[in-house]
């Protein structure tokens, strides 16, 4: 039986890369838990943690949640993923982007149902607009768009 | 038996059956790729430029700052296309391996090998402006996370795919027979391709997901043409400097052909005044 030698090694590295695809996979997979920068609320109420463990919860702060405390460093909010919230205190430094409606990720330890933050990042979305339309509604940014144009 | 042959096949360089053939569309396809390129090269490279330059200075200058992030994200306009061609710069190894494996081609390796430096010098660009960012808008210079930690093990990458192409072509040129390492390596990098990628959308993760997906847009056309011609831009570059290393490569290896053969006919030189001239030896 002759095969080209050519064609052989097609099809042999063609089913390398279909095992090596499916072994990547397989390890995504597995992965699939381990692999993620934070829990949502939901995770966290769920299964929570220790309470000395570290970890790190992300979601939304929810609107109208944040209030500063007495101190003027110590600041409350809820993060909320839509289906579960979770309380949050943090004393510190917060990043610039750190608004209520926006995106959060806070280290820290779970404790008697309030998430303690000793850290925040601020986690924004994909959206990118410009000042000047960011309050606009589609409608009016187009018309704009068309009256400047 | 089978497998053992499979395996030789895959691992030599060329059997007997296919080295006249080798041989041949190794020399006539250089050829026309080095007609090609030398134009090619020079167009890449300086329209690559002035479209890079306009819209870095597009995004710089001209174009609005975000509602959110105000004047930070200014730095999109290198990071995405830097991002875009460490990414693109793998896909191009991975690729040219390919072909070098299976078909052998000549060019393929020379395309494979030509394509690491600016694919990692791209990458180690994306992961430095994309950590001058991250201070401001996220609040940290660097994250564990699925996206930036693919990203590094893509560098990392590189620097392997580097270091073992080289060690193989030193094996090769101290005739120790061609290895093909560096392309089974290239091969199997690339699955590192899609998780950055799906990192962002399978994980949860600092990095926000992608704002250009096919056909769709999050980012506002403001932003999103000067962008558009930064990655046209960067990746012309790219290519550029990509054919520009294959030409490279191909005058290196010539020369080196060309000084074997001066040193071989030298020899032979040295060898026939060193002879007894066969006529001497009719006297005796």
């Amino acid at each position: 039986m002759a095969i080209k030698a050519k064609h052989q090694r097609l099809v042999l590295v063609g089913v390398a890369v279909v095992a090596l695809i499916g072994a990547a996979l397989l390890a995504i997979w597995g992965l699939r838990n381990q692999a993620s920068y934070f829990y949502v609320p939901t995770d966290i109420l769920a299964k929570p943690p220790e309470a000395d463990r570290g970890v790190r919860l992300g979601g939304m702060v929810a609107r109208g949640s944040m209030k500063t405390a007495e101190d003027g460093v110590t600041v409350n909010f809820v993060v909320t993923d839509g289906k579960a919230s979770v309380p949050v205190r943090f004393a510190g430094i917060r990043p610039a982007l750190f608004v209520e409606g926006s995106g959060v990720v806070a280290e820290g330890r779970f404790q008697n149902g309030t998430f303690v933050a000793d850290n925040l990042l601020a986690k924004h979305d994909e959206k990118y607009v410009p000042r000047e339309m960011q309050h606009m509604t589609a409608e009016q940014a187009r018309q704009t768009v068309a009256e400047t144009q | 038996m089978w497998a053992a042959r499979c395996a030789r096949r895959l691992w030599m360089p060329e059997n007997k059956v296919e080295k006249s053939r080798f041989a041949m569309h190794g020399f006539a396809n250089p050829a026309r790729f080095l007609r090609l390129a030398r134009w090619l090269t020079p167009l890449c490279l300086f329209g690559g430029l002035a479209m890079a330059v306009v819209a870095c200075a597009w995004g710089v200058f001209f174009a609005p700052a975000d509602a959110l992030q105000g004047d930070t994200v200014r730095i999109v306009y290198l990071h995405v296309p830097t991002a875009w061609l460490g990414m693109g710069g793998w896909s191009t190894i991975a690729i040219a391996s390919f072909c070098e494996i299976v078909w052998r081609h000549p060019l393929a390796g020379i395309a494979a090998r030509a394509a690491a430096l600016p694919g990692a010098v791209f990458t180690a660009v994306c992961l430095i402006t994309g950590s001058i960012w991250g201070r401001p808008a996220w609040g940290a210079w660097w994250v564990w996370d699925g996206r930036l930690t693919s990203m590094l093990v893509l560098l990392f990458l590189y620097f392997g795919y580097m270091a073992l192409e080289s060690a193989a072509r030193g094996q090769a040129e101290a005739g120790q027979g061609q290895s093909r390492m560096a392309s089974i390596f290239g091969l199997v990098g690339a699955v590192n391709i899609p998780i950055i990628h799906y990192s962002v959308l399978w994980w949860n993760s600092l990095h926000q997901p992608p704002s250009i997906t096919a056909g769709k847009s999050a980012m506002a056309s403001e932003f999103l043409i000067p962008l558009l011609i930064g990655v046209v831009g960067f990746s012309l570059i790219f290519g550029g400097v990509v054919l520009a290393r294959m030409r490279a490569i191909l005058a290196d290896a010539q020369a080196e052909a060309r000084l074997r053969r001066k040193a071989m006919a030298a020899q032979a030189r040295a060898r026939a005044a060193a002879a007894p001239n066969p006529d001497d030896e009719e006297l005796w």
